[in-house]
């Protein structure tokens, strides 16, 4: 989709309100958004909100040969994904200026910076060395993108646990989680990006610009630092013209927002430490509070859900498949047809219950379906001949069966869940079951 | 909500349509079949599976219902096509059975025939300006179609001005077009917005509303400062008031009314009052 085009009367109203100092949500010049971070359930795995923008961070590891000019460092690797969800115009092909820079400055800033120990990835010099994948996507834009990335990616980095490895000689011994903690990953600093708007040619600045704000702004600068006043990266792009003196500025600025965030990461950080050593509940699911969009409620209705097993009983002692009607009636003797093979016998053999001789009386019967039998349907037997196994608590233990040239009989489905017996004179045989295989 | 749903779907499952009568007010979801009072009745006795022998098997006497947003009719039913709650307004004539509508929630707009909406100029092409109203496509606007104009007598319109104006033909099959005048060629209103002034977004159901008649928080809003309001049916509201300090106030006001209760309001605008 195309972006909403940005009507004259906003760009006007924005520039003027930044020109009294005004911006639109209320922040001063300085202020930052409210920055919220939450863990996931797994090690490495957060989500940074910088008031409307959300950046899900991941890490990952693996065991892979180094590189050749680089045999005893670890390898890291960066990416950053902008998601569709993020911005209607952000589309599988689309963003890659945007995308391309954000990448580029973040790699510099984590890179660059060593911020990570890579030496202490090295498992068995130029063999083995871990590789540690950071994977953010961008799940909502609100602006300031890069500030929320490279937050996400220092606390995913801080929150990691890799597995623990022991060598001894020639054996390399990689131990589960189970067998042994994880182990946090050796980082030196965190440098955070902050990231500078500059309206009108320079006179103006804001830290910390939503996306109304930067589609308005003419340049802008990011300084990455960390709490030790030092600078990691330093970028600036719009092609404004910038004083010493406003550099420096800025860099004073970033230096206290810095002191700040990272005093935030840290508590954020002991917090959830704190929460899965007491073994209480942690993840997404306890911190992301529910949202909710209208202040509408309703009332909760009470649903009776007394006669809920009895329904569902019924249903099921119902749902029977229903057999394919064949039109096809077979005549057995006058008077007597069959439609249909109905539904497959589960009752036993014919060929070594005895045969009932008498005629007549008999109110009804089932039918045991020769043609199945001959058809070759797998009987196997369970058990003995003598135990007959009991597969269904029916009270049913007689049957009767009749041969069809001999008598007549009637036709029953195979549904009826009992049957009554029929009275007669001859004994009857005892039931003996036998599996079908389905 | 999540009990209701579960009622909705017991009786869904039933495959028995309720009455649209004994809906409203509660949650339908899509794919809900609904029966209109009138047939309601012959289908009565009719459960059975009989229905009682019309000489006239083709006329019935039946209100007129007019199926609003969010319903569509589907043989002699209504069908619920989004999920939310099922509303039903009297007619004021008393002749037809009135409108029935599922009032939802969304942020996405979708072109209305007859809906009043700001759109920004994004384009100029030979007689037609490409207004973008927030649907899939620009809406064309034609330089004729403002109050007063003629080929000799262009308006004013440059790329990126505000426009407010109604639509004229807005389907699924062809392209939006919209008009600023009314049937009678007059304005009426509508017209370039002007040139300062904020323009915000926001939800559709947060605009419904706004614009219902006696809307409580217009009034309280109109008490605080002057000022000009206009309101889009896509989602856009343009404010403007004397300082750039009271439309930030008022933007931000109208922006957080969604999530407020009544209670929260008042507090917020007494503390405004008073400042």
């Amino acid at each position: 989709m195309k972006e909403t085009p940005l009507s004259n009367c906003e760009r006007r109203f924005l520039l003027r309100a930044i020109e009294e100092k005004k911006r639109l949500d209320g922040r001063q010049t300085y202020d930052y958004r409210n920055i919220k971070i939450s863990f996931g359930t797994d090690y490495g795995c957060c989500i940074v909100e910088l008031g409307k923008t959300r950046v899900l961070g991941q890490v990952s590891c693996e065991l892979v040969a180094p590189k050749l000019n680089r045999a005893t460092e670890g390898i890291l690797f960066f990416n950053l994904e902008l998601s569709q969800m993020a911005a209607p115009s952000f589309e599988p092909g689309r963003q890659s200026d945007l995308l391309v820079k954000l990448n580029r400055l973040l790699e510099r800033c984590l890179r660059n910076s060593k911020c990570i120990d890579t030496e202490s990835l090295c498992v068995v010099a130029g063999e083995k060395v871990w590789q540690i994948r950071v994977d953010l996507h961008l799940l909502n834009h609100d602006g300031n993108i890069i500030d929320a990335a490279s937050i996400a990616a220092i606390v995913a980095l801080c929150h990691f646990r890799r597995p623990d490895v022991s060598v001894q000689g020639e054996e390399v011994t990689l131990y589960t989680p189970e067998e042994r903690d994880p182990v946090a990953l050796s980082i030196h600093h965190m440098p955070i990006c902050v990231s500078f708007a500059f309206f009108q040619q320079g006179t103006y600045l804001l830290v910390d610009p939503n996306e109304r704000e930067e589609r308005v702004m003419d340049g802008l600068l990011v300084i990455a630092m960390n709490k030790h006043r030092e600078i990691c990266t330093i970028q600036s792009s719009g092609g404004i013209m910038l004083l010493k003196d406003q550099v420096l500025r800025c860099s004073k600025i970033a230096g206290v927002k810095v002191a700040e965030i990272t005093e935030l990461i840290q508590k954020a950080l002991e917090n959830d430490q704190k929460v899965r050593k007491e073994g209480g509940k942690f993840g997404f699911a306890e911190s992301i509070a529910n949202q909710r969009i209208t202040t509408f409620k309703m009332e909760k209705a009470p649903i009776d859900t007394s006669d809920v097993e009895e329904k569902a009983e019924e249903i099921i002692a119902e749902a029977e498949p229903p057999s394919e009607v064949v039109s096809k009636p077979v005549l057995w003797t006058s008077g007597t047809a069959q439609i249909g093979e109905g539904v497959e016998n589960s009752w036993g053999d014919l060929e070594d219950s005895e045969k009932d001789e008498d005629e007549g009386g008999s109110d009804e019967a089932v039918i045991l379906d020769k043609m199945k039998m001959d058809t070759g349907v797998e009987v196997s037997d369970i058990g003995s001949q003598d135990a007959p196994i009991v597969l269904s608590d029916s009270e049913e233990e007689e049957m009767i069966i009749l041969e069809p040239d001999k008598n007549p009989k009637k036709i029953s489905t195979q549904t009826s869940a009992k049957q009554e017996k029929a009275p007669i004179k001859k004994p009857v045989k005892r039931r003996k079951k036998k599996r079908t295989a389905n | 909500m999540a009990e209701r749903g579960l009622v909705a779907s017991e009786s869904l499952a039933g495959c028995r349509p309720r009455a649209a009568r004994t809906v409203l007010g509660q949650v339908v979801l899509p794919g809900e079949e609904l029966l209109l009072p009138e047939q309601e009745e012959t289908d009565g006795p009719g459960v059975a599976g009989e229905r009682p022998l019309r000489l006239n098997a083709g006329v019935r006497s039946r209100l007129r219902v007019v199926c609003g947003p969010g319903l569509r009719r589907c043989g002699d039913r209504l069908l619920v096509t989004k999920c939310g709650r099922l509303r039903h307004k009297e007619p004021g004539c008393g002749s037809s059975g009135g409108i029935y509508w599922v009032d939802s929630q969304q942020k996405r707009y979708v072109p209305v025939k007859g809906d009043h909406v700001i759109g920004i100029v994004t384009a100029k092409s030979g007689d037609i300006f490409k207004v973008d109203v927030g649907g899939s496509e620009p809406a064309s606007l034609s330089y004729l179609a403002f109050e007063g104009a003629t080929k000799r007598n262009r308006p004013n319109v440059q790329v990126g001005d505000l426009i407010y104006g109604q639509f004229v033909v807005a389907n699924k099959d062809m392209e939006p077009e919209m008009v600023c005048i009314d049937s009678c060629g007059r304005a009426n209103g509508m017209g370039v917005i002007g040139q300062d002034g904020l323009l915000f977004k926001v939800t559709l159901g947060l605009i419904r509303k706004l614009l219902a008649p006696d809307c409580e928080i217009i009034q309280e809003v109109g008490k605080l400062y002057p000022l000009e309001i206009v309101f889009g049916m896509n989602g856009r509201i343009w404010v403007k008031a004397k300082t750039i300090q009271q439309t930030l106030i008022l933007a931000n006001i109208l922006e957080a009314c969604e999530h407020m209760t009544a209670d929260q309001r008042k507090q917020i605008f007494a503390r405004l009052a008073e400042s």
